[in-house]
């Protein structure tokens, strides 16, 4: 394969990645890393550094249309990333010291647990909270579109979220993938905050997650060019295009499509985890 | 300043951001492309490359001279830097709006990857 088949191949796997990324506030790391590593045969090493490159682009690509359509709650995000990131610190610390195999075992099968319910659920499952007294104090109440107008909820079990938080970036810090999933669990399920606020405000929380461990992967030369240049493009146009499904989709299709997703991330750990992969 | 246009203004500038970004990878991308497109791509084994695309001073220099991988490193690391921006124009934000509780918490965001990005190691 010459460099110029390989760019474009790339390129659209990549702009799919940028899609499901967009839409269900997962990254893309879900669809690249496998593309990379098994269809195209890339050392896992580029694999994981292009896998950080396209969260990021997901992230701030999807961010600014999210931002301006009023979906993601930034104070919710903001507040939650200090657990995330201060969990990634730990799970960088811990790397090497505990065994990852059965770790990736355990969270696929949590995983399939979650696209379970995600896909049996089906439903809206629409149910407005009332802050309780914490997430009050923190302001967390917001409001966003809903069919043309602005729709209300409330947040709760603020401390549950930060603690699942916490171990979403242990997680993406000992696993290098996988913390949108539980970001977004922990917000629909555990705080009660509605399906498109939490994929978007997961979003918006994985870029920074991502950045936190982008100094590292730069510097040991995980990250080149030559493979990150069209999956940074692919990911960028396919989140672009991903945006504006989400603003219109009904989130009955958002909660299958995401079921799907982490139906295959679940996969993919545990077969890494069998195989000693991660 | 309130919530929305503190989200609005930080859209915005998100926005440019990743379109620069995106710009600088696409231009390197091309000159990369015209010069080595028939090249085998050999992604098979992994080889530490050299400070021109895995350090800030290696790959800006690069870029400088208008070589095609110095160019799209340093978009990627435009592209990198947009999320911490994000934060920074948060915690000015928050301050502006007089929202002393939210300021102290982008701060301490902002703190955290401030640490994990220069020990980076």
């Amino acid at each position: 394969m010459t460099a110029l088949e390989f760019s474009v191949v790339v390129c659209g796997l990549s702009a799919l990645a940028g899609f499901l990324g967009a839409l269900t506030g997962l990254g893309g790391g879900v669809v690249v890393v496998p593309a990379l590593t098994l269809a195209l045969g890339v050392d896992i090493k580029y694999a994981i550094g292009a896998s950080l490159v396209s969260v990021i682009a997901t992230s701030s690509g999807a961010a600014a249309a999210y931002v301006r359509e009023g979906f993601s709650n930034i104070r919710i995000g903001m507040f939650l990333e200090i657990a995330t990131t201060a969990g990634a610190i730990v799970g960088a610390y811990l790397a090497g010291r505990v065994s990852t195999h059965a770790l990736a075992i355990i969270f696929g099968a949590v995983l399939i647990h979650a696209a379970y319910t995600s896909l049996a659920k089906g439903a809206d499952g629409a149910h407005v909270v009332k802050s309780d007294k914490l997430a009050t104090l923190l302001r967390f109440d917001g409001d966003y579109p809903v069919d043309g107008q602005r729709e209300k909820y409330g947040v709760r079990n603020v401390g549950t979220g930060f603690g699942l938080m916490f171990g979403a970036g242990t997680l993406s810090g000992l696993l290098g993938i996988g913390s949108g999933a539980v970001k977004v669990i922990a917000m629909d399920r555990a705080m009660g905050i509605p399906f498109k606020v939490s994929t978007t405000t997961s979003n918006f929380m994985i870029g920074v997650t991502a950045a936190a461990s982008a100094g590292v992967y730069l510097s040991r030369g995980y990250i080149d060019p030559r493979v990150a240049m069209p999956v940074m493009l692919g990911v960028l146009g396919g989140a672009l295009l991903g945006t504006k499904v989400l603003v219109r989709a009904p989130v009955r299709t958002l909660r299958l499509v995401f079921g799907v997703v982490i139906l295959a991330l679940a996969i993919e750990m545990i077969v890494n985890g069998i195989l000693g992969k991660v | 300043m309130d919530d929305k246009r503190l989200e609005s203004i930080i859209g915005q500038l998100l926005r440019a951001g990743v379109l620069l970004s995106a710009a600088i990878v696409t231009v390197g991308g091309i000159l990369y492309l015209v010069r080595f497109h028939a090249v085998p791509a050999n992604f098979h084994s992994f080889v530490v490359g050299g400070a021109d695309i895995r350090t800030v001073p290696g790959i800006l220099r690069s870029a400088a001279q208008l070589n095609s991988e110095g160019l799209m490193q340093a978009g990627l690391v435009l592209l990198i830097l947009t999320p911490v921006a994000r934060v920074a124009l948060a915690v000015v934000g928050f301050a502006m709006e007089r929202d002393r509780l939210y300021t102290v918490v982008s701060l301490i965001v902002l703190a955290i990857l401030a640490f994990s990005l220069t020990h980076a190691g």
